[in-house]
């Protein structure tokens, strides 16, 4: 689980160009919206073709993805809960 | 009626210039990214949506950002009398070309969303707090007559009091920005053909 934390740190900070956050900036456990890093609802956008590009793995149900993009720690769930890790 | 272009700013050739004056001069073959970060960490105030804006919004963020330093226009003015005039040539072609080249993979929502020039004009109304009208054309070339007239229109019709008009281009690595403030009784040259051709021209 730690490893694929580190590696959707790392793949997140380049999908979503996040110029000045390094992956030590963000904990598994903060929220990724709102009070957390700040993204927007374009980045939920990003974070869905991630997903997509890069574990094969589809997002249908909006609601579901609101509990998923929850933190990194919850994405790196539901990637290993489908899986996809 | 009077109205006066109060502050110009410039940049082409990786030199900005404001009101004439060299604020960032870098070497001509710095690729466009390099350049215009290098003048945001120096110059812009802290904004995170920065680094996720295409170039021409980039441009003409750091375009505005210089001319209206120190400025507080939307205060002085009140937001709905603030107004944005822009054109350029290539439209949004450079984001266009780019978004295309991911839809044959995953399309980039990020993309998608600057397939518009006029989105600069949104940014730049966002940072400053704009509400008056903005309006984006594309023109095959730098036309000062119409820029001058359309803002000369909206300041006589009390559209607005201030407009600020601009060109702002760029594709791959072609680019170029002016933006001007125009004031109504301001200090400055008169809003003229001849003089905005001449701020452009960089004379």
């Amino acid at each position: 689980m730690d490893a694929l934390i580190a590696k959707l740190k790392t793949q997140i900070i380049e999908q979503l160009n996040l110029e000045g956050v390094s992956p030590e900036d963000i904990s598994p456990d903060d929220s990724l919206f709102g009070e957390g890093l700040g993204l927007d609802s374009i980045d939920a956008l990003e974070l869905i073709v991630l997903l997509e590009k890069n574990y094969g793995l589809k997002i249908e149900n909006p609601a579901e993805g609101k509990k998923i993009f929850y933190t990194i720690r919850s994405i790196a769930e539901y990637i290993t809960a489908n899986g996809k890790a | 009626m009077s109205i006066q272009i109060t502050s110009a700013c410039l940049i082409r050739n990786n030199h900005i210039q404001l009101n004439g004056e060299t604020m960032i001069e870098k070497e001509k073959h710095l690729p466009f990214n390099e350049f215009i970060k290098g003048a945001y960490e120096l110059n812009a105030s802290p904004n995170l949506k920065f680094f996720k804006m295409d170039n021409l919004c980039k441009l003409a963020f750091i375009t505005s950002e210089f001319l209206l330093k120190n400025k507080k226009i939307s205060e002085q003015y009140g937001a709905e009398n603030v107004s944005l005039l822009f054109a350029n040539t290539s439209s949004s072609l450079d984001t266009d070309i780019n978004y295309y080249n991911t839809v044959k993979d995953f399309a980039s929502p990020s993309l998608f969303v600057y397939t518009l020039p006029n989105i600069m004009l949104g940014e730049i109304s966002i940072r400053n707090k704009f509400k008056g009208e903005n309006a984006f054309f594309v023109f095959e070339q730098f036309q000062a007559d119409f820029l001058c007239n359309y803002a000369t229109q909206l300041i006589k019709e009390k559209k607005a009091k201030v407009v600020i008009i601009g060109w702002v281009e760029l594709l791959k690595e072609n680019y170029e920005s002016f933006l001007c403030l125009t004031e109504e009784n301001g200090n400055g040259a008169e809003l003229t053909n001849e003089n905005l051709n001449e701020l452009y021209n960089g004379k």
